[in-house]
């Protein structure tokens, strides 16, 4: 199982984190500390896992991007870094070529669409395009909602004029 | 924008955070965010709430504390609106994990939105539950997840079947309420159902055996025939990656596919056919093709014996090991290791492959091949690959020497065919990589060298020679100081060279310079220069002339700022200095030690000194026979009868000292329970560097002595201690007491101080029944007397319940201690002993008087006798 996902930019600051195993919240800045640090540090043609505390980490870089995966010693690490691709090219497109000021200010989309991707540390679906559905479905829902507020905010703009 | 909210947007405040040049600027902003948010959380303002829980989100990414917004997220999970609902789950997820008590407050929550009536909110549901449910949880849900597995919308059906893989991995007990609904799942169109179902039945058969059998027999055909379907079906857009489709779903699959073939001959039968088809179809110049030839290899490897399709794993293996890419090369190496149990000879055929991942630039590939290398490792190869590996110790980084040196020990170690060779091996080991070799692995190598007696002038000299050369690597400075201390004569003298030794001149001087060097460099750690120091008292004897040098470098060691240090450069100065006729012998070479006690000492502290890591803790043993004595004995070569003798004499008074601190621990280490020093290194007892301090020293010494008391049966240990020596034994022990008296210092015998001995009386005697009483006094106290009475049983029958009063009158007073046994064995085949403690308050004016009475047992009849004790020595 995938027991955290993270995403670092090349300068080590944290652009997602995702927890499916429990780590407190000093756990948690310390694993991102020391991982970052041995990710960011590793040459460009090493493999792309990594040992760590019993574990093995899966990492990948996009552009400025590294996205991590923590997964048990006995995963498929190879499936893991077609997961990872997986969700990149679902957060392409959705974003349409996506970078990394796209994660930075609709972060709360990249954890939406990674939802839909991941429950409980397992892939949910494969099909992009499923995920792309539902995730466009729940922004309509989203819309409407906002649509409706604003249309009721304008009425009472209006009545207390 | 909505008109009636405040403060930023979320945008705005993401832009000033960026801006920050300095993490002071950042923090400042963070902090004045924060402070607003709390103003407008106490205000309660459902308008901005989930704009507010959006940065405390953003924030808490940074890495700074939003616990006061976890409130914030139940309240709008409770809200009615869909928006809402859907950031506030986001932000459950991200503040709160499973082990926060709030979690708890959110269950009924989640139990209404996972009846709802939007198919989405039940998904946003299920998605929080299955990322941060706890157990508690889980148990309330489970009845919900359940029946939503069966849900209409596919969508709700994935998710629900993940939720319950969280659900029975925190609640196993709850296994068997999914076997049937996941089951179903297995015959689902749908990939995304398929692959959450898939994994769902992969995780029940894990925990739950029956529900393993279950799948077994019900769905092994079914899970092979959609297995089959997906491998041959024609391009799916949707779902192809480079080739394959769903490549996910090939994996998860053949995952479920081990588990059921896995100890079950039969169901392995049946998918021998398609395991074949997907291993030799799979095209393998991607990624995702690989993705699947790995697992499908781990599969073919994991399930009952189909030989032929393992001769086809390990070819794919060995073309992933000759990959250029790297990933592929390290899963390669990683599934080799589990193939080397079934065929050792086809992994065997790789060495040379991967020896050469050990040179590997990437450390995630040279420690996979490192472990491989070992399990490769046998009587014939290790020769070669230990070359191999030293060669490579010598080139490789400095982070990578603690693994591959600990790696080598232990081949070494294992598999050594020779003495020589090993010595030779760990010589080289430790040259290379001194620094970074375990405490451990240098006192096994030591252990081996003392049995090697036909080596030692050889191991010796290589050690002199390495020493010279590798200077900063410690612990081979540490082997070579002790070495040279035990045997530093045969390097000088080139005693029994080898064929394969060049001849050597090293001078009586050339030998201390080594030991002054380490003792003397001001990056040798304490346990170094303490054992250059026990080196130099060594030499001193074995080299006398150059005692003089030897002893000013002792001196030296005088202002170390190590108390143990300096305390033991005095006392070993003293030796030097005034105590020459018993130096040669007090610093012999040590016995042998003991092989068996090491290993079985060694592996039974392993796991400690991996805990504590810094204090060396596993200790060599000195091959006591008998077990409390031995060590003493064996380093200062005099027989026991001494060492009982010696606490006694004050002009021992600096070797008892000495000597305490080791009898303490040795003592210790024998005893029956091991107590918390068993682990510490004898080689540290010598010098005691790090152990008790004088208090506890005598502490321990006199243990030491009651544990030989027991062994001579003689009197109690604090006895010996403080009082004259007790007749009986003052005899045998006096001769060796003066014996060592003679070779240590003219000071005379305490003994004639110590006041007059007293003799032993016969206190009560019956036809069944004898009673003796022996005397000593503590030489400052002269009003009390200790008495030592000793039960005989005349009679032909044992005694049971043995009991001894006494009385006395007024002036005295009298301290009975407990009886060595309530059982007198019949016709003086034994006796009890008990210590009495008589004060005399008119002392000198009057003498002891006692009246007793005795009861027992003798068959099952209450016997008492009763007397009167008068006949006592004066001036008692």
């Amino acid at each position: 199982m995938i027991h955290f996902v993270l995403l670092v930019s090349r300068q080590g600051k944290v652009r997602l984190t995702k927890w499916y195993s429990p780590y407190t919240q000093k756990e948690r800045s310390k694993v991102i500390r020391e991982l970052s640090g041995v990710i960011l540090n590793r040459g460009p043609k090493l493999c792309n896992f990594i040992e760590w505390r019993g574990y093995k980490v899966v990492y990948k870089r996009y552009a400025s991007l590294y996205f991590c995966m923590c997964i048990d010693e006995a995963d498929n690490e190879l499936e893991v870094l077609e997961i990872i691709h997986h969700y990149v090219e679902i957060l392409d497109r959705y974003f349409g070529s996506v970078c990394e000021l796209d994660l930075i200010f609709n972060f709360h989309k990249a954890y939406y669409i990674l939802d839909e991707l991941l429950i409980a540390g397992e892939l949910q679906e494969s099909s992009k395009k499923t995920v792309a559905r539902i995730i466009s479905a729940q922004d309509q829902l989203v819309e409407a909602a906002k649509e409706e507020a604003s249309s009721i905010s304008n009425i009472i703009a209006q009545a207390t004029k | 924008m909505n008109p009636f909210s405040s403060g930023t947007r979320l945008r705005d405040m993401i832009r000033a955070i960026r801006a920050c040049k300095t993490a002071a600027e950042e923090r400042a902003v963070v902090r004045k965010e924060c402070a607003d948010i709390r103003a407008l959380i106490n205000e309660d303002d459902p308008h901005d709430r989930h704009r507010n829980l959006a940065k405390l989100m953003f924030i808490h990414m940074l890495g700074y504390p939003t616990h006061f917004g976890q409130m914030e997220c139940l309240k709008l999970i409770a809200s009615p609106g869909f928006p809402e609902k859907r950031i506030g789950y986001l932000g459950l997820m991200l503040l709160l994990d499973e082990r926060q008590e709030v979690l708890m407050l959110v269950t009924n929550s989640l139990k209404q939105d996972l009846n709802h009536s939007n198919q989405y909110v039940v998904g946003l549901a299920l998605c929080a539950l299955g990322n941060i449910c706890s157990a508690e949880m889980a148990r309330d849900l489970a009845p919900e997840v359940e029946r939503l597995i069966q849900f209409r919308d596919p969508n709700i059906r994935k998710k629900a079947a993940l939720c319950s893989t969280r659900i029975v991995r925190k609640v196993p007990d709850l296994a068997e309420n999914f076997v049937n609904a996941a089951a179903s799942l297995l015959k689902e169109k749908h990939h995304g159902v398929l692959i959450t179902g898939v994994q769902l039945c992969y995780e029940l058969c894990l925990i739950n055996d029956e529900a393993l059998e279950y799948f077994r027999k019900k769905c092994t055909e079914g899970v092979i025939k959609t297995l089959r379907d997906i491998t041959n079906s024609a391009y799916q857009p949707e779902y192809d990656v480079a080739g394959i489709t769903d490549p996910f779903l090939h994996i998860r699959l053949l995952r479920l596919l081990r588990v059921l073939g896995q100890g079950d001959a039969d169901a392995s039968d049946l998918m021998t056919d398609i395991l074949a088809q997907v291993a030799t179809k799979t095209e393998s110049n991607k990624n995702a093709g690989n993705a699947v030839l790995y697992e499908c290899v781990e599969t073919i490897m994991a399930i009952e014996d189909t030989s032929s399709l393992r001769v086809l794993a390990i070819n794919i293996l060995g073309r992933f090991l000759s990959n250029r890419d790297n990933n592929i090369r390290y899963v390669a190496l990683n599934m080799l290791m589990k193939a080397i149990t079934f065929d050792d000879q086809a992994v065997q055929r790789h060495r040379v492959t991967i020896l050469e991942c050990v040179k590997d630039p990437d450390a995630s590939i040279r420690k996979r091949a490192l472990e491989l290398v070992t399990l490769l490792v046998n009587e014939n190869n290790v020769t070669q690959l230990t070359k191999e590996l030293i060669d490579y110790l010598e080139i490789s980084d400095e982070d990578f020497k603690e693994d591959l040196s600990a790696k080598i020990c232990f081949i070494v170690e294992k598999f050594s065919p020779e003495k020589l060779w090993y010595i030779d091996q760990m010589l080289k080991v430790l040259c290379e990589a001194g620094k970074f070799v375990k405490d451990d692995v240098w006192h096994a190598l030591i252990v081996v060298i003392s049995n090697a007696s036909e080596l030692h002038g050889y191991t010796v000299r290589a050690l002199y020679k390495a020493v010279l050369i590798y200077s900063e690597q410690e612990t081979l400075v540490r082997v070579a100081v002790w070495c040279i201390g035990e045997y530093g004569d045969l390097l000088v003298n080139n005693v029994g060279m080898l064929g394969i030794e060049d001849p050597i001149t090293v001078t009586e001087s050339d030998a201390v310079d080594v030991i002054e060097d380490a003792i003397t460099r001001h990056n040798s750690d304490s346990t170094t220069k303490a054992m250059a120091l026990v080196a130099l008292l060594k030499l001193s004897s074995r080299f006398p002339s150059i005692s003089e040098r030897i002893k000013d470098i002792i001196v030296k060691q005088k202002g170390s700022i190590l108390l143990e240090m300096q305390q033991r450069a005095i006392e070993y100065n003293s030796i030097v200095d005034r105590h020459k006729n018993i130096r040669s012998s007090l610093v012999e070479r040590m016995p042998v030690l003991d092989e068996a006690t090491f290993n079985v000492r060694r592996a039974g502290s392993f796991p400690a000194s991996a805990s504590t890591g810094a204090k060396p803790s596993v200790s060599l043993p000195n091959g006591f026979e008998k077990p409390a004595v031995a060590p003493l004995v064996d380093l200062l070569d005099l027989d026991s009868d001494d060492i009982l003798a010696a606490p006694s004499s004050s002009g021992a008074d600096f070797l008892q000292d000495l000597l305490g601190v080791d009898l303490g621990s040795s003592s210790s280490q024998s005893g029956a329970t091991q107590g918390p020093k068993a682990g510490t290194d004898l080689l540290l007892d010598i010098l005691s560097i790090g152990t008790p301090s004088p208090a506890q020293n005598s502490a321990s010494s006199i243990d030491f002595l009651s544990t030989a008391d027991i062994n001579n049966n003689t009197s109690n240990a604090l006895d010996t201690l403080s009082s004259p020596v007790p007749p009986q034994i003052a005899t045998t022990a006096s001769t060796g007491m003066f014996d060592l008296l003679d070779g240590l210092s003219p000071s005379p015998s305490k003994e004639a101080t110590n006041g007059p001995a007293y003799p032993s009386i016969v206190a009560y005697e019956s036809s069944s029944l004898k009673i003796e009483f022996t005397f000593s006094k503590p030489p400052e106290n002269p009003q009390t007397t200790n008495v030592q009475a000793t039960f005989i049983n005349l009679s032909p029958n044992t005694f049971t319940d043995f009991i001894f009063q006494a009385a006395v009158p007024k002036f005295l007073q009298l301290h009975l201690d407990p009886a060595s046994s309530n059982t007198l064995p019949a016709s003086g085949n034994g006796n009890i002993t008990q210590n009495l403690k008589v004060t005399n308050s008119q002392h000198g004016k009057k003498s002891l008087v006692m009246r007793m009475r005795i009861g027992y047992k003798l068959d099952g009849k209450d016997v008492l006798e009763e007397g009167q004790v008068s006949n006592f020595p004066r001036g008692l």
